[in-house]
């Protein structure tokens, strides 16, 4: 007689259902289409139309902005969440609630307020300007305006991490003699490395997905500042569909597979702990 | 290593946790910290350790004032209550994480963490990460990872409160048999009275922040210096009395004292093996009924009722017990052979009184 074990939710099979149904209708259908859509090209064309010039440059910028932005999330949004979780400070509360900021701002906002502020006659445009740092209307002010988008990621992804991290451990380190670097290297650093690095995925994944607060802030110089979402947009204005289509697939295809790899990196980060 | 502290205070936020607390600990001794949680013993601890520092007062290894000595220098070896291990490390690296830092050559790194491997059973384990292991192998790569860098002091904080009954035994004879062979001077923390007992050589009793009694096991028993101590340490009858024509009265029982005034009232204190039971209702004066029996193994606690309502615990083997024939429910008569006078908290309470010359050992006697 099959064993039947007692489930506080009924059947596994109506989740399931439900799973496939919710995954399908939101995520799997849509790309499906992308991609069904593509295949209406020929394998020459599709490589003529995602392999231009200008869509090489914004890949590139994408990217390589993206990546940057993450990388700085990752490294001061854990101080950021160190701070928040460690220290009891005057506003410490108002600074956290600060943090899901860039969550609800709509971004076209955000991208027209950084672009303002660091135009040459902005607020921190007319210091930063003259000592040739110019934050809009260049790569710069990409990385800057995907910075501010994905900060949360990582913050909040670490924030519960910290919280539940063992304060006993590192007085053990202590009491074997462990000053404060070397207990932050050897005991700590390699417990937060798994969620700094799905918060660093995050962040990664929102900025390549990233369109209105970069238009506004980088001024879409085609070859210099545009970025791969916007050149979409412009092949669609165009009534270019399949040649949207070829660079979304693109998109797609090196986002998902740098995911994967953060997502393996992840794992192997995490093997004490499976 | 001898240690000695000399009238330590330690305050949180203007609330003292340690109060005015002066003991020495000898060379190789194996010594513990009782009392109820809230008490003040891990704070000492800490302090020791150099965790805490105090708030005023001294702290002397080997007769130098290590105050101000961080922690990462005292040498000394700290088991946590909840192991504390380093998770994304091996259990081999846990070991190894304190010859590392002293900066042992590979090679005696290498020895070192077998020898402990070997020492604390872990064998199979050195690969294992702690999530992989249980609360008592935990534990015993938590004492490894202490002992690595030869401490001169361990000090343990309830290491075994976290582990089921049974582990917890393996764990106290395995510590005994550690410091038996190593001969480091031991300083843990207890709440368990009988943990304190079975594993230390020497017990400091902690009050409210305040050092009750210093002595060995047996002394803190027998000669307990106060109520407190007498009540924390093994079970005690303890009776509110009123003194009449010389004798302390409470319901049916008297007892004989000593130059107290009448109407004063006194606290008197028996253990449950001081209590003789017969079912020959002629055998002593005072009449009881065997309310309840609660078997502890070996031994049986009875809860006695007298007539007038007063409650009694006493305690009698197994054997005892079938030879009296005894059934909850029974009226049986008995007499209750020493007794103590309860002075206030603090007080130097005075020897105990034995109602009868000695009869011999009775079942269950030092217990």
């Amino acid at each position: 007689m099959a064993e039947k074990r007692y489930r506080v939710l009924p059947g596994f099979g109506l989740t399931m259902g439900f799973t496939l149904f919710y995954l399908s209708v939101l995520v799997l259908v849509p790309i499906g289409g992308l991609f069904l859509r593509t295949f209406s090209l020929s394998w020459a064309d599709f490589w003529r139309l995602a392999t231009t010039d200008r869509a090489l440059a914004a890949y590139q910028l994408t990217f390589g902005a993206s990546l940057a932005a993450a990388v700085i999330n990752a490294v001061f949004g854990t101080l950021l969440a160190w701070v928040l979780v460690r220290y009891d400070f005057p506003g410490r509360r108002f600074i956290d609630a600060l943090v899901d900021f860039p969550f609800a701002l709509p971004t076209a906002v955000a991208g027209l307020t950084l672009a303002n502020l660091f135009s040459a006659n902005g607020w921190l445009g007319q210091f930063l300007v003259p000592l040739g740092i110019k934050g809009a209307f260049t790569p710069l002010g990409v990385v800057i305006a995907l910075t501010f988008v994905g900060m949360p990621f990582v913050v909040r992804t670490l924030q519960p991490v910290l919280e539940h991290l063992d304060r006993d451990v590192e007085e053990a380190a202590a009491t074997l003699g462990a000053g404060r670097l070397r207990t932050f290297v050897s005991v700590i650093a390699p417990t937060l490395l798994p969620p700094v690095m799905t918060g660093f995925a995050l962040a990664f994944a929102r900025a390549i997905g990233e369109y209105g607060s970069v238009v506004f802030i980088s001024g879409n110089l085609p070859m210099k500042t545009e970025i791969a979402p916007y050149l979409i947009v412009i092949r669609l204005e165009e009534y270019d569909y399949t040649g949207a289509m070829a660079l979304a697939v693109v998109l797609l295809v090196i986002s998902f597979a740098l995911l994967g790899v953060i997502n393996v990196l992840e794992q192997w980060a995490n093997r004490f702990s499976r | 290593m001898s240690i000695e502290l000399k009238n330590i205070t330690k305050q949180f936020g203007g609330v003292s946790a340690v109060n005015d607390v002066s003991f020495t600990v000898a060379d190789g001794q194996l010594v513990a910290l009782l009392g109820p949680s809230g008490c003040g013993k891990t704070t000492v601890l800490r302090m020791i350790s150099g965790l805490e520092m105090p708030t005023a007062g001294e702290i002397l290894v080997r007769g130098k004032r290590v105050n101000d000595v961080p922690v990462q220098k005292r040498n000394i070896g700290f088991v946590f209550q909840g192991y504390a291990l380093f998770k994304s490390m091996s259990v081999a690296d846990n070991i190894a994480f304190g010859l590392l830092i002293k900066k042992w050559a590979k090679a005696d790194r290498d020895a070192r963490v077998a020898e402990l491997i070997e020492l604390l059973g872990l064998k199979d384990l050195a690969k294992r990460f702690p999530h992989q292991l249980s609360g008592g192998q935990r534990q015993r790569v938590a004492l490894a990872r202490a002992l690595a860098p030869k401490p001169d002091v361990l000090l343990l904080d309830e290491p075994f409160a976290a582990v089921d009954a049974k582990i917890r035994q393996e764990l106290r004879e395995m510590l005994v048999n550690l410091h038996h062979e190593l001969n480091v001077t031991t300083i843990f923390v207890t709440h368990d009275q009988e943990e304190a007992m079975e594993v230390s050589n020497r017990i400091v009793v902690f009050d409210k922040g305040r050092l009750a009694q210093i002595g060995t096991p047996r002394e803190v028993y027998e000669e307990p210096a106060s109520e407190f101590v007498a009540r924390f340490i093994g079970v005690m009858n303890v009776l509110d009395c009123e003194v009449r024509e010389g004798v302390a009265r409470c319901g049916e029982l008297e007892f004989p004292t000593h130059g107290v005034a009448d109407g004063q009232r006194l606290r008197i204190g028996f253990r449950p093996y001081a209590v003789q039971v017969s079912n020959d209702l002629m055998a002593y004066r005072h009449f009881a009924v065997l309310r309840h029996t609660y078997f502890l193994g070996v031994l049986l606690r009875l809860e006695l009722e007298f007539p007038s309502g007063l409650i009694i615990r006493a305690r009698m083997s197994k054997e005892e017990y079938a030879r009296l024939n005894l059934t909850e429910g029974r009226k049986i008569s008995l007499q209750i052979r020493q007794y103590r006078v309860l002075a206030r908290e603090g007080e130097l309470l005075p020897p105990e009184v034995s109602v009868t010359h000695h009869l011999g050992p009775s079942p269950g006697d030092g217990i």
